[in-house]
């Protein structure tokens, strides 16, 4: 009688739901029994060509082989079908793991009760069980598998491309088989000058630009913001609105037409430039130039999210702060800097923190208004105004240089991972709440 | 007393002209693109904004020389499906990360932000092949798929929300017997229309404007959505269809710009929700 537990859980691990079964909870052992058997018939059957197509990446390219009398071209192995085939295959067999653990843990927990003498939970109690108490799982169940097959398998993926030698000409499937080099990529990224150089030269002009993205759309939204909300204007709601324009045209065209605008032979800034007797200037062309434009335009299109939500903020200072300092008799800077500015911060300082991670991404931006030219010479496959993942962009999609384009990829990753998490850390949002 | 009033008349004035040369800017881009469109020939010069004579002809191309109105209805169709899988997962997610405590709930929403935070288009290659074994390539349902299966991790604002009305509202409906999703969906769901509708709203424009997925994933010309098309059209013929190309912009951008005018106060909403509150 005291046994109970023991024996659940030992026939458990024998097999899936047998244990289960002995505690009586025919239904849902059997619902266990069947999916182990697919289980079983899934490891057995797929996972060792799994494990091979992770380790090897293939073993034989496209070949000629004799039949007959003529030799016939024969497809070989797809190394980079193989891996993402291997990942997929590894993913559903964790799945699987952790499931089986369970199955043995149920079968411990409900065989304890029986020894206390409580009854197992029937099919419809089991069911009732999870919509409540389970609630918080049975929501997050779907959501994360799709995150784990269509965001953690591709992050899995690109990682283990860096210690590939995937790239272009050389190592290319079908035709040719990619291997594993370990670390190879990331020394020549470090070692071979035309790599380096490039990338501390990007890595540079991606902090500057994060930096002044950042600073610039802060300021313009918070000066645009009090210049609204400014006592005794107007109309306050009609001029919101004509500054939510830049933002909610999509960005694409607003970029495409940006682009255009600031075109040096055609575009109309430059045209106006030269009606007002000035010459224009090499807005897209000139290295420097080219540089302050992106921020520019970064600014017009960013500043109204920022002047949107301080003007919600501006809202939640209490009236009374401001009352008390003009009896004190405080002018309207010092209200500013002694009220506004903290407070705004304050509130507005983890948004901040995640809109320079956000700007040390922002592909569409520079893709779209530049594409990284003005072309650099000294760069290996990047412009001037290239960021890193621009740059890497153009190193998977047009250069086929894979193996790089990774280790970059990760060095974005953890750059931008320990910042947030920095972030994270300290904010109200994230630290435990009371519990419920 | 004089001296002030005419420093606050001064400040009035030039607070306006700022707000004044604010609002061109904001508007002139629009504003020439909406007068290319209507400019006749299809050069991106012009001596000046306003043409000297109208013309609907770039818009009649749109539609005679392109799939317009087919690329039209896919990117609605892709954006409304988006929309609804996104709004209840996110919802949804941060509900739950809101409103309950279980075990690895902290490390799940550090471990979700994180993984979110991985440059979106590494992941283009396993994508298309996962697409390609799925036989899913070409089609709608793909990237209908891949634009929801992110939607989790986009959690942090909603939960922030959500932190923000009172437990002692659940907790009395809990005592009256309710299910947890009658809770969800009687109590909470109608407190938090703000942030369904600033979800759902940056959800539906989503699909009006990713062309990097939508380029990889669609190739047949009568799959493709507004932002593939027109970006393939500017590609290859910019210097010769400006004008038909700043017609398409148009068109897309005027349904979009309007709801996001009709729908700001929502967005203060949402986007003040991730803010700290004092």
């Amino acid at each position: 009688m005291a046994q109970h537990r023991k024996l659940a859980m030992s026939l458990s691990v024998l097999c899936m739901g047998l244990g289960q079964m002995y505690n009586r909870q025919y239904f849902k052992g059997i619902v266990m029994l069947l999916f182990y058997l697919t289980g079983i018939y899934f490891i057995i059957t797929v996972l060792p060509f799994g494990m091979w197509a992770l380790t090897t990446l293939g073993e034989q390219s496209d070949h000629l082989e004799k039949v007959g009398r003529v030799y016939v071209n024969v497809r070989g192995d797809h190394s980079i079908f193989l891996l993402v085939q291997g990942i997929i295959i590894l993913l559903a067999s964790v799945v699987v793991v952790v499931l089986y653990t369970l199955n043995i843990r149920d079968a411990y927990v409900v065989g304890r009760l029986r020894e206390k003498g409580v009854h197992a939970n029937r099919i419809g109690q089991t069911l009732r069980r999870i919509t409540t108490e389970r609630f918080p799982q049975l929501v997050l169940s779907v959501p994360l598998l799709l995150v784990v097959f269509f965001t953690v398998m591709p992050i899995l993926f690109m990682i283990l491309l860096a210690f590939t030698n995937f790239s272009f000409p050389n190592f290319l499937p079908p035709a040719k088989l990619v291997d594993w080099t370990g670390f190879k990529s990331f020394q020549d990224m470090f070692n071979v000058k035309a790599w380096s150089s490039t990338f501390y030269g990007v890595t540079l002009w991606t902090l500057i630009w994060t930096v002044c993205a950042t600073v610039t759309i802060f300021v313009s939204g918070f000066a645009v913001a009090l210049l609204v909300q400014m006592q005794g204007i107007r109309f306050k709601a009609f001029w919101r609105t004509l500054f939510i324009i830049p933002y909610a045209i999509p960005q694409f065209i607003s970029l495409l037409i940006m682009k255009n605008m600031f075109n040096g032979q055609f575009g109309p800034i430059n045209q106006y430039l030269k009606y007002f007797g000035l010459s224009g200037l090499p807005w897209l062309t000139d290295p420097f130039w080219a540089k302050v434009t992106v921020i520019i335009v970064n600014m017009w299109i960013g500043f109204p999210i920022t002047m949107l939500m301080i003007i919600g903020l501006l809202s939640t200072i209490p009236k009374d702060l401001y009352e008390a300092s003009e009896i004190d008799g405080a002018s309207g800077w010092q209200q500013f800097k002694a009220i506004t500015f903290p407070s705004i911060m304050f509130a507005f300082g983890p948004l901040l923190v995640m809109s320079f991670a956000g700007n040390i991404n922002n592909f569409n931006l520079i893709y779209l208004l530049t594409n990284g030219t003005p072309a650099n010479a000294n760069y290996k496959f990047a412009g001037d105004t290239d960021i890193l993942i621009t740059w890497l962009y153009n190193l998977t999609l047009t250069n086929g240089k894979y193996n790089f384009a990774s280790v970059i990829g990760l060095f974005i990753f953890v750059l931008i991972a320990s910042f947030a998490i920095w972030n994270l850390r300290r904010t109200k949002a994230f630290k435990e709440e009371d519990g419920m | 007393m004089r001296s002030k009033r005419v420093r606050n008349i001064t400040k009035l004035t030039l607070g306006y002209l700022g707000l004044i040369i604010i609002a061109i800017g904001c508007i002139y881009p629009a504003l020439w693109v909406i007068m290319s469109s209507f400019r006749p020939g299809t050069a991106l010069y012009s001596n000046s904004l306003i043409p000297s004579a109208f013309t609907l002809e770039h818009y009649r191309e749109l539609f005679e020389k392109y799939p317009y109105g087919q690329w039209f209805l896919n990117t609605v169709k892709i954006s409304v499906f988006t929309m609804i899988f996104t709004t209840i997962i996110v919802t949804l997610t941060g509900y739950v990360f809101s409103k309950f405590r279980f075990y690895g709930r902290r490390q799940l929403m550090l471990g979700l932000l994180v993984i979110g935070m991985f440059p979106g288009f590494m992941s283009m290659i396993a994508i298309y092949i996962l697409l390609l074994q799925l036989k899913l390539l070409d089609t709608h349902l793909a990237l209908i798929i891949v634009y929801s299966s992110g939607a989790s991790m986009g959690f942090l604002y909603v939960k922030s929300f959500f932190d923000t009305i009172p437990n002692s509202l659940l907790e009395a409906a809990k005592i009256d017997g309710a299910s947890h999703w009658i809770v969800f969906s009687r109590i909470m769901l109608p407190l938090s229309k703000p942030m369904l509708v600033f979800v759902a709203l940056t959800s539906f424009s989503g699909g009006f404007v990713d062309f990097i997925f939508a380029n990889m994933v669609l190739s047949d010309s009568s799959k493709l959505t507004l932002a593939v098309g027109l970006f393939k059209m500017v590609k290859i013929k910019f210097a010769t269809e400006f004008t038909v190309f700043a017609a398409g912009c148009v068109l897309v951008a005027i349904p979009i710009t309007a709801l996001f005018i009709f729908l700001q106060r929502y967005l203060i909403v949402g986007l003040t929700a991730g803010a700290e509150k004092g």
